[in-house]
């Protein structure tokens, strides 16, 4: 197990550092000069130009830059963003529990129903169920989940004005944010209607995040439910007179989690792909929406880091579903 | 009777047996006829709009569909704020859609399989530098690498085509790779080999054909993926820039009418997704047809 672990751990560091090198890459290959586009409209003289160039050490040679920059980002430090001048690391960490929030309900939602979705498609396998599932979870699967959002909004928000259009919570509401989870911190608030009002915003981004993981959790619990359902134990499970409820729902689902767990490990990253867009469509102000203003505003370092970011976080998820994996499937380890 | 033993003799031809198999599987079939539709109306889009995609009809500005009062059949999907026939901006902009389906494949397919095939020949330390390379890519979330990579690049339908092949192409990478590891273990690329088969002629013709079955399924599926990818792109502004009638981008510049005008946010959403789920459609039933092994029920 030790050794699977260590592996798994001397992947992880050339994958960091090339993950660093594509982000500190990128704000070389980007048109325009970063010191023209932070100086803005008034423009720069000459001698200026080069104090600015001698300030941010764009003058001395690549290899030098990139160690100051690798050794920078293992200590936090991912320059300022050129429109607020805050750090970049506060800035990602001050708006990454919005996403976190809303990321966390989009998986639950995907799995409370995706998963009986799929066990209750492998136990009526080709009949009635089945197909009408499975033909829901396919539409899902190829949805365009922009339009999806938009839909949502016209009919949730226009024809029966039941939810709101976008934010986090009405602006009548205001109060600290300890763990910046508008869930829980409006219930500690003790302000009358802030909880409420704060799940009615999170309904609509969570159905439309959570609607390509949902259908992906219910195809793939289908399919493996149904190789675990014809094994032997199974057949033996029936023929000892177990109740199918008990063989469905104990027996086979326990076995056929493992590939799932993979899978729902495995959509973070569509989960984080899909947020740009949820984000962006329903104002909500989390790592997304930052990324998407910020590539338009041309502020890179905000972009540079946060993909560093966005890339290391997704791939400390992956790293700890291998391992998880490995734990719950021993086969894994002696590879 | 003769005629029956005589069929059963012969082996069918590998497109008879393909079809054989294929057509088990209904949605697929009907998937197929829809991606032909699709595929029709890409080609002649602007032979059979019925009107031009770009003319705008300043009298008849946000009409809704025929069904609804104040539509006409002049315009049969009503039209958008500028007074644009709704239809033939569909229509044509099918064509976009499948040009970045086709483009975005072929290029993320043949980079992809070659680097493969080099990784699964190559000696181990340039199949483990070429592995981490994909590792990299694939850390990033595939829309967020392509929305940067059009921001380097500039905006344009051409270079999100660009980012999306980019962004897609590790997975033939490693698709293709696994199966030539597992592939070369076998007895014919050995006796192949002993029989004096250069390595090119090795790479590509003894192996390739033999792992060629899982690719084209993932070229259905990325197909789709690049539709909506480019969509996506085109929604968020980076990809085709208005007035191309591609979908996303129609979706753009609708958003701010939705809550009037339903019409010219729905048609062209529904036209992604019928798109997207006719091709799905077919990918499980190429991938039930070409490969019994990831059969899934």
């Amino acid at each position: 197990m030790l050794n699977y672990v260590l592996s798994r751990l001397f992947t992880f560091v050339p994958t960091f550092i090339g993950v660093t090198l594509i982000s500190f890459g990128f704000i070389r290959v980007l048109p325009g000069d970063p010191i023209v586009v932070m100086a803005g409209e008034r423009g720069l003289t000459a001698e200026r130009y080069a104090e600015l160039e001698a300030q941010f050490g764009f003058d001395r040679p690549l290899y030098v830059q990139f160690w100051e920059y690798l050794t920078g980002v293992l200590q936090g430090d991912l320059g300022n963003s050129f429109v607020t001048k805050r750090p970049v690391w506060d800035e990602f960490f001050a708006l990454f529990p919005a996403t976190l929030e809303l990321s966390l309900c989009a998986m639950i939602f995907a799995v409370v129903i995706g998963l009986p979705a799929g066990v209750i498609a492998a136990v009526n396998r080709g009949k009635f169920y089945d197909r009408a599932l499975m033909s829901t979870a396919l539409i899902g699967y190829s949805m365009p989940i922009f339009w999806w959002a938009l839909l949502l909004i016209i009919v949730f928000s226009g024809n029966l004005q039941w939810t709101p259009v976008s934010g986090r919570i009405d602006l009548i509401y205001y109060f600290p944010d300890p763990t910046g989870f508008m869930l829980i911190d409006s219930i500690t608030s003790g302000q009358k209607g802030a909880f409420g009002s704060a799940v009615r915003h999170l309904i609509l981004p969570t159905i439309v995040l959570g609607t390509i993981p949902l259908a992906v959790i219910a195809r793939q619990t289908r399919s493996a439910m149904l190789e675990v359902l014809g094994e032997d134990y199974i057949r033996t499970a029936r023929a000892k007179g177990l109740a199918p409820g008990r063989i469905n729902g104990v027996h086979a689902l326990r076995n056929a989690l493992i590939p799932v767990i993979t899978v729902i490990g495995l959509s973070v990253g569509t989960l984080l792909a899909g947020a740009i867009l949820t984000e962006t469509i329903f104002s909500w102000p989390g790592i997304g929406k930052w990324m998407v203003d910020s590539i338009f505003r041309r502020d890179y370092p905000v972009v540079q880091g946060g993909l560093l970011l966005i890339a290391v976080a997704v791939m400390i998820v992956n790293l700890t579903v291998d391992m998880l994996y490995g734990v719950i499937n021993p086969k894994i380890r002696k590879r | 009777m003769t005629d029956t033993t005589q069929i059963a003799v012969e082996r069918p031809s590998p497109l008879r047996e393909f079809w054989f198999y294929f057509r088990e599987n209904r949605g697929a079939v009907i998937g197929l006829w829809i991606f032909a539709a699709f595929a029709f109306v890409a080609l002649f889009g602007p032979w059979i709009a019925p009107h031009d995609a770009t003319a705008q009809f300043r009298e008849a500005t946000l009409q809704p569909p025929v069904w609804q009062e104040g539509g006409s059949w002049t315009y049969p999907l009503g039209t958008d704020p500028l007074g644009r026939d709704m239809l033939s901006r569909l229509i044509v902009g099918a064509r976009f859609s499948f040009f970045v389906g086709i483009v975005v494949v072929s290029i993320a397919a043949t980079g992809g399989i070659l680097v493969g095939l080099i990784a699964g020949f190559a000696p181990k330390w340039v199949d483990t530098i070429i592995m981490r390379i994909m590792d990299v890519i694939l850390a990033f979330p595939s829309l967020l690498l392509a929305l940067v990579l059009v921001a380097i690049l500039g905006p344009s339908l051409t270079n999100a085509m660009i980012a999306i092949a980019i962004v897609l192409q590790p997975h033939y990478v490693r698709l293709t790779r696994a199966s030539v590891l597992s592939e070369r273990q076998k007895d014919y690329v050995t006796s192949a080999k002993v029989a004096g088969a250069g390595l090119p002629r090795l790479m590509f013709i003894t192996v390739l054909p033999n792992c060629l079955a899982p690719i084209i399924v993932q070229a259905a599926l990325s197909f789709s993926t690049a539709i909506l990818d480019a969509a996506a792109l085109g929604f968020l502004g980076m990809g085709a820039q208005p007035p191309t009638p591609e979908w996303g981008t129609m979706l753009a510049e609708a958003r701010e009418f939705i809550l009037r005008a339903w019409w010219v946010v729905t048609f062209p959403g529904l036209a992604i997704l019928v798109t997207v789920l006719a091709i799905n459609l077919m990918g499980d039933g190429l991938r039930d047809a070409l490969d019994p092994k990831l059969k899934r029920s």
